[in-house]
């Protein structure tokens, strides 16, 4: 005889350790964050905080400037990371495991240490602190995640493809634009998003890298909460959500480029 | 011609390719040379060749703490969400597509959401648990490592449900149908054949763990601990990071280079025995 209670017991009840604290450490967060942003000091729904936040010409300066650093050294480290993995998963160098395995490891070493050892490089060669080295610094930690999605792209991709635009007689440029890089769209997406939305966040590579000017919207996050004040647990939240509000955005026009970019493949088969 | 050509082509690819490796591990391994040396900074006057920053590593207690405090952290916390996240894509395997999606989305909150946003709700929940409902908790290690394990479990989620959609859907019901209980189900059937994939997912969750800085930095503001990343982090804006932090910096490349060379000579001895079975 089975048990009644094996009976009743389903396999999804698994998951409901894992949703419980989703519940609390991950949704119920975001609330305090809704919470905290539309409350006034007195405790009443205000929107003075959000006026705060966009009546500040230092927040939308602030904000310009993140966008703008996260711009350039996202395009820069794909500049530098599509020929390597385009390279990596050529032959013959497809075949030496070990060396694409020299491009990633980075990853797998703690990041501040690593912009520490670029930082001291730098500054033993005379480069001083600027704009331009902490986008040196952004680019130099996020290359193994920029290089690992679209070297798995193009390494997995069908060589068949590319012969076959060979043998119809396009030649290399043209089968690159019109063949290699759609397919490997999808890489280079994925690599985007794994820098480009981080880097808001990215407070210590600006702080150890950058000059004083040179700052992203995660710091002055972060500075709102380090003192430890009341007041400024609202302000900090509007800002947050404002910061959420763009992070939705961007997933957004992600998704829909990733859309538009898996039919392309499909179409060219029929 | 034709021929030419290609040894040309070859040549520039081996020399992007090497001026880039070049432009990675320099930095690595300045700090390795300047790390048997008491020069005050990388690149001054060499000296002695000398292991004086690895004796002084071992006497900084606060930087021997807070290489304690990470690897507790990414320890304790890569284990839990293991477990948590093996359990999770289980759960959410068996359930209906609908629900799923839903589940699926709410669990990648986290992986897509910019980091500070995150942090700052962690921090937001510890000022409410602590001081509006006066739950007796506060800021530090345990928070931590609650803090790791719910950012880090999604990644374990992604690692595992490839894996289980590989598997046989009725195994665990045909299981259950037999006798034995759900626990027993999960242990002795599912757990085996996701061994490969909970340890992928153990090394991703660790390494996330030990690379975090954000979360950790934000919540560590009412207490007074550190891991590494906060430690150098907190060292360059106050009086400048000591010289031992290259013997420390030496010692992880090291240890990390040879973990994972061993890792995949012994990955591809297995590929190729399995080859010839």
């Amino acid at each position: 005889m089975k048990s009644r209670k094996a009976k009743v017991f389903r396999p999804t009840a698994f998951s409901f350790p894992y949703l419980a604290v989703t519940l609390v450490f991950v949704i119920f967060p975001l609330v305090l964050v809704l919470v905290y942003a539309f409350r006034g000091e007195d405790g009443t729904m205000t929107f003075d905080n959000f006026i705060h936040v966009f009546s500040e010409a230092e927040n939308l300066r602030q904000l310009g400037a993140t966008l703008g650093i996260a711009a350039l050294s996202t395009s820069i480290c794909l500049l530098i990371a599509y020929p390597v993995a385009f390279i990596l998963a050529s032959s013959p160098f497809n075949k030496m495991a070990i060396l694409s395995l020299l491009f990633i490891i980075p990853m797998w070493i703690n990041f501040m240490l690593r912009i520490f050892a670029l930082q001291s490089l730098l500054s033993m060669i005379g480069v001083n602190k600027s704009y331009f080295s902490a986008v040196i610094g952004m680019v130099y930690d996020f290359f193994p995640y920029m290089l690992l999605p679209i070297y798995t792209v193009l390494s997995n991709m069908d060589k068949s493809y590319v012969e076959a635009s060979r043998d119809l007689g396009a030649g290399p440029v043209k089968t690159f634009t019109r063949v290699t890089l759609p397919l490997s769209l999808p890489g280079v997406i994925s690599g985007i998003s794994m820098m480009f939305m981080p880097i808001f966040s990215s407070y210590s590579i600006t702080k150890m890298m950058g000059d004083a000017n040179t700052t992203v919207i995660g710091a002055k996050i972060a500075n709102l909460f380090e003192n430890q004040n009341y007041g400024n647990y609202g302000y900090g939240s509007a800002l947050s959500f404002v910061l959420l509000v763009i992070v939705i955005i961007v997933m957004l026009i992600g998704s829909f480029l990733s859309s538009r970019t898996n039919k392309a493949p499909k179409g060219g088969k029929a | 011609m034709n021929k030419t050509s290609s040894v040309v082509s070859l040549i520039v690819k081996w020399f992007i390719l090497i001026v880039v490796l070049t432009a990675i591990y320099l930095p690595l391994l300045m700090i390795i040379v300047y790390s048997f040396s008491t020069s005050q900074s990388v690149g001054g006057e060499y000296g002695k060749f000398t292991f004086t920053l690895y004796s002084k590593l071992f006497q900084n207690e606060k930087l021997l703490d807070a290489t304690k405090n990470t690897l507790i952290i990414g320890l304790v916390s890569a284990l839990v969400a293991t477990v948590l996240g093996t359990t999770a894509s289980v759960g959410i395997h068996y359930m209906r597509t609908k629900i799923r999606s839903v589940v699926d989305a709410a669990s990648q909150i986290t992986v897509v959401n910019a980091e500070i946003v995150t942090a700052m709700g962690f921090f937001l929940l510890m000022i409410f648990l602590r001081d509006v409902i006066d739950l007796p908790v506060n800021f530090g290690l345990t928070w931590l490592i609650i803090a790791h394990i719910v950012i880090t479990t999604p990644y374990v989620i992604l690692t595992v449900t490839p894996r289980l959609k590989q598997l046989n859907p009725n195994l665990l019901e045909a299981s259950m149908d037999l006798g034995a209980g759900p626990m027993r189900s999960l242990i002795t059937v599912m757990l085996p054949q996701l061994a490969g994939a909970m340890v992928s997912g153990f090394a991703l969750a660790f390494t996330l763990s030990l690379d975090d800085f954000v979360i950790t930095n934000i919540n560590s503001f009412g207490a007074n601990i550190d891991t590494i990343s906060t430690y150098v982090y907190s060292g360059i804006r106050k009086k400048g990071i000591p010289v031992e932090i290259r013997a420390l910096s030496t010692i992880i490349f090291v240890v990390v280079l040879t973990a994972l060379i061993v890792y995949n000579v012994v990955k591809n001895k297995k590929a190729k025995e399995n080859k010839v079975n």
